[in-house]
């Protein structure tokens, strides 16, 4: 069965970009477009991988990530957090919310296959 | 397998677009001294958005401009750096500048780098110290003043935190590796230096994964001291055991709470003003032509429901009452369909109006007038197609208003008049009109001036002419007073293009004006584009619309309500005397009923004036599809519009307010005398 | 009865279709490609005030269409309304108006070449309005520009100084 991917960001075509890229690589892949929406989403299904951008309206991306390590079917969950640069403080933050891992932006689709193929067996 | 990205352009360019247009509105919305940090956020989440999107589709003209606003914004939001005005107007010019990127992107034009270089250059010197920033703060801002360039010299733009496959690294490489809980201490101590060290360097990891260690707690804590709530929730207890998270009541309740004073906030200020999130409201985006197709079918279903009507007439018997219940309902049916469409193509004005603050103060600026715009009655609601129509006029309308209405500040002063001119734009719904007023403080419209060109032109005027005909003169082709023809409003396209424009989508325009106190220009569109109650009436074999919206009532007159003052017959009714028109004479038909004692008479009524229509015979209510005459033919004056019949033919609709402008009011108290 | 005029075979670069048609005693003939359809003649709502030559609109599948009688406007023949008389629905631009005609006939190809200039008098049109004449089979065919004709401020059909797009 193929895995069902979360992709969680304010800019539709990120959304669509990250959403076509997955889907080629025949992931099945479900989108929201901030941390609520995001959240809201999480409580009704079970997902097995989260991608998330930081900076959105309403929850933002580590917020989301430190309420999701807070429910139980998430604890473990692989979550990456999109940011735009790599420095430490940025991934300290994630780190310390309970990412799994991080990913600048902007990115090349195929690191976000290889990521994918790294966290999802 | 590559992802070919041009299929998502389409949606970055609207969306950027809408980032700019939202970055702008907040911009010229923001109280100075007390900025509200919801906005400060927007904005910068705006630019985030852009800078983002940028690099990945690779628009790199963006970047630049973008990241610097971007850094500019974050400090804001922090409260590290004071908005002032020059900080406003060189982030506004930062838009226009990102939107003509945009657009040379889009119609693939050639991008303009230097006047990128030399904009991100005055960007970043708003960052200096003349930009009040407070520096003595730990600096968390990422690669400020730099370009973000993606730098993918190396392959890897990630990386794993675990030691899942790969080895432990050396912290600069391409990527990093934090060391498991197998014990490497090393590792705790060393990231605190790593920290300091690489605080500021921009490391070459472009994605990384974390191990699931507690002892990176130690960190946050130093890292988090100075940051936003989002961060403070993160230095807690942590929790020994597994992950780090806020798993510790203690941590949730600082998780809710954090995330509970970040609601209130933006649902006080959403009170305060409404706000332009269009992700906020639950809407989709429609092509205007599924949209136009739906209202022709609408319309096709009003004009089938005519046919059915015509040929029910022809069933008598048990059938008959079966049949007009069905059809009643029918028609009950139709029309909800319709209200439902019609107001799927209505849009608030406020979509035309938005743009103008801007106009506004950008022309204020260059002229050096102070000018407060006011806008009213944004929420009213007028068809999309008329909308666009309106912009142009709209614009040079105000912009005349700022060039050669508003006096400049000193003789205003001089006049005893506040600095500051006022222009109001006010929307507003009248019966079934749309009412779009341009109201300003300045000095109003130059008679003499006016006349003096009038008479040049050859115009039958003289000083003599009052007002109301002195006005409308400026709508005359050639006719422009402005001294030199300044690049603001006057290009040569003058008021008659303004005229015809608005007529054209079937509205009048009109001018009040009164010396040193300012003017008003008016103008009247017609409320629905498409569908509208009507009463048929006939003349002679010809068969007219009047919209029921105009219709007092219908009577017969006897022949004592007739008086004939001159050539000018009058109708006493109501308590009053009503002028009496007869469509035969307006609609040049011969044969009808002249006598209004054996015809009919409908009392009809305009925001102004009211009357009476003089026809031979009432043919029946019915909801018509307003078809325009314009589209292959050209505005008829009296006639707002056509209809097909059920059977087929065409009949005109009436268009009562431009016929009530031919009719006087007789005087009241003088006609009692004449008795 | 609405007919439509086939396009039939490709016509060589310097040759252009045109569609032949009678007003009083001449034969004119416009360009192929303006024609939208061929009706007979239906009644008309007037139009107040209208020179006589507009004779008013009619509804042509739900547009409203405004139809002209060439022969009024340019005096010539008989302005008789019967089951004979045709109606040539053309499109101009983005509009639709039909032209009052006598009679419709065939489709004819001219070459550029065959073209000659309209006199200056003699003609019912102003040669203005004229590609000019030319010859088929011995009989003489005006060729009338008729986009030309339609769009003209002595037509008066359009609001010609119309919207000027600039703001």
């Amino acid at each position: 069965m193929s895995k069902h991917i979360l992709v969680v960001d304010d800019s539709p075509s990120i959304r669509q970009m990250v959403q076509v890229t997955l889907k080629s690589a025949k992931y099945q892949v479900t989108t929201a477009e901030d941390g609520q929406a995001a959240l809201d989403l999480c409580k009704r299904m079970q997902f097995d991988f989260v991608i998330t951008d930081q900076n959105m309206p309403r929850m933002d991306g580590l917020t989301l990530i430190k309420s999701l390590r807070a429910m139980g079917p998430y604890r473990s969950t692989p979550i990456v957090v999109l940011t735009t640069e790599a420095s430490d403080t940025m991934k300290a933050q994630g780190r310390a919310a309970g990412a799994t891992g991080w990913m600048v932006k902007p990115f090349d689709p195929q690191k976000l296959l290889a990521v994918a193929a790294k966290v999802l067996p | 397998m590559s992802v070919d990205m041009s299929q998502f352009f389409g949606v970055f360019f609207e969306e950027s677009q809408e980032h700019l247009d939202t970055m702008e509105h907040l911009l010229m919305e923001m109280s100075l001294d007390d900025p509200d940090p919801e906005d400060l956020n927007s904005i910068f989440r705006a630019a985030h958005s852009i800078k983002g999107g940028s690099g990945v589709f690779g628009f790199d003209a963006l970047t630049g401009l973008t990241h610097v606003m971007e850094n500019i914004l974050d400090l804001a939001r922090k409260e590290k750096l004071i908005i002032t005005r020059p900080i406003v107007d060189q982030l506004l010019i930062t838009i226009d500048r990102l939107k003509i990127i945009l657009d040379c992107y889009q119609s693939e034009e050639a991008i303009d780098w230097d006047a990128i270089q030399k904009e991100i250059v005055a960007l970043e010197a708003l960052l200096g110290p003349k930009g009040g920033a407070n520096s003595d703060d730990e600096v968390i801002d990422e690669g400020f003043g730099l370009f973000d360039t993606v730098v993918s010299g190396d392959d890897d733009d990630f990386g794993f935190f675990d030691a899942l496959d790969e080895p432990p690294a050396r912290e600069e490489k391409s990527y990093g590796f934090y060391e498991t809980d197998e014990g490497e201490s090393k590792s705790q101590t060393s990231e605190p230096e790593e920290l300091d060290e690489l605080a500021y360097a921009l490391s070459d990891d472009d994605f990384g994964f974390f191990d699931d260690e507690p002892d990176a707690s130690p960190i946050i804590e130093n890292t988090t001291d100075k940051k936003t709530n989002q961060e403070t929730l993160v230095s807690t207890q942590p929790d020994a055991k597994t992950t780090v998270q806020p798993s510790s009541p203690a941590a949730n309740k600082n998780v809710a709470s954090a995330h509970a004073k970040t609601v209130p906030d933006k649902s006080d200020s959403a009170a305060k003003k409404p706000k332009i999130d269009a992700k906020e409201s639950s809407s989709i985006r429609v092509d205007t032509m599924k949209i136009d197709s739906l209202v022709n079918l609408v319309g096709e279903l009003v004009i089938t429901q005519s046919m059915i009507k015509i040929v029910g007439r022809d069933v008598h018997g048990e059938v008959e009452e079966k049949l007009e219940g069905a059809i009643g309902e029918l028609s009950r049916n139709i029309r909800e369909i319709q209200e439902a469409v019609m107001s799927m193509r209505m849009l608030p004005m406020s979509f035309a109006f938005n743009r103008f603050p801007r106009v506004v103060r950008d022309l204020a600026g260059k002229l050096e007038k102070e000018v407060d715009l006011v806008i009213e009655g944004g929420a009213t609601e007028i068809d999309k197609g008329m909308i666009e129509k309106l912009v142009d006029p709209l614009t040079h309308l105000i912009r005349n208003s700022v060039d050669h209405g508003i006096e400049m500040p000193n003789i205003r002063a001089a006049k005893g008049k506040p600095r500051n001119g006022t222009v109001v734009l006010n929307a507003e719904q009248r019966g079934s009109s749309i009412i779009i007023s341009i109201t300003d403080d300045g000095a109003g419209l130059n008679r003499e001036k006016i006349l003096a060109k009038a008479m040049q032109n050859g115009l039958p005027v003289n000083h003599d002419t009052p007002d109301a005909q002195v006005w409308p003169l400026i709508f005359e082709a050639g006719f422009s007073t402005a001294e030199a023809v300044t690049d603001v409003s006057g290009r040569g396209v003058g008021m008659d293009v303004v005229r015809r424009n608005i007529e054209s989508i079937g509205g009048a325009i009109d001018i009040q004006s009164a010396h040193e106190k300012g003017s008003v220009f008016r103008i009247r569109l017609p409320l629905t584009l498409a569908i509208v109650d009507g009463m048929c009436v006939s003349v002679t074999d010809q068969t007219f619309i009047i919209p029921l919206t105009n219709i007092i009532e219908s009577i017969q007159p006897s022949k004592a309500q007739i008086k004939t003052i001159g050539n000018e017959q009058l109708l006493w009714v109501r308590g009053e005397y009503w002028p009496l028109l007869a469509l035969h004479e307006l609609m040049d038909i011969e044969g009808a009923n002249t006598d209004p004692s054996t015809a009919i008479v409908v009392l009809v009524e305009t925001a102004r004036k009211r009357f009476g229509l003089l026809i031979d015979a009432l043919e029946g209510q019915q909801q018509v599809v307003i078809k325009s005459l314009e589209q292959h033919y050209k505005r008829v004056p009296g006639v707002a519009g056509a209809t097909i019949m059920g059977d087929g033919g065409v009949a005109l609709i009436l268009d009562i307010e431009s016929i009530a402008a031919v009719v006087t009011i007789p005087n009241q108290t003088e006609l009692t005398h004449a008795g | 009865m609405p007919a439509k005029v086939k396009d039939e075979q490709t016509v060589s670069d310097s040759q252009q279709e045109f569609l032949t048609f009678v007003l009083g005693e001449e034969n004119y003939a416009l360009d192929i490609m303006t024609v939208k359809e061929i009706r007979g003649y239906e009644s008309v709502t007037k139009i107040a005030k209208a020179p006589p030559y507009i004779k008013g609109v009619l509804n042509l599948r739900g547009d409203i269409v405004p139809i002209i009688d060439l022969r009024i406007k340019f005096e010539v023949g008989k302005a008789t309304y019967d089951e004979f008389t045709i109606v040539i629905m053309l499109m101009i631009g983005d509009r639709v108006v039909g032209i009052v005609v006598d009679e419709v006939s065939d489709v004819i190809k001219v070459d550029a070449d065959d073209i000659r200039p309209a006199p200056e008098f003699g003609v019912a049109f102003d040669s203005a309005y004229l590609h000019g004449l030319t010859t088929i089979n011995e009989q003489m065919i005006i060729l009338v520009n008729i986009e030309k004709l339609i769009s003209s401020d002595e037509l008066g059909l359009y609001d010609n100084s119309q919207t000027v797009e600039q703001g």
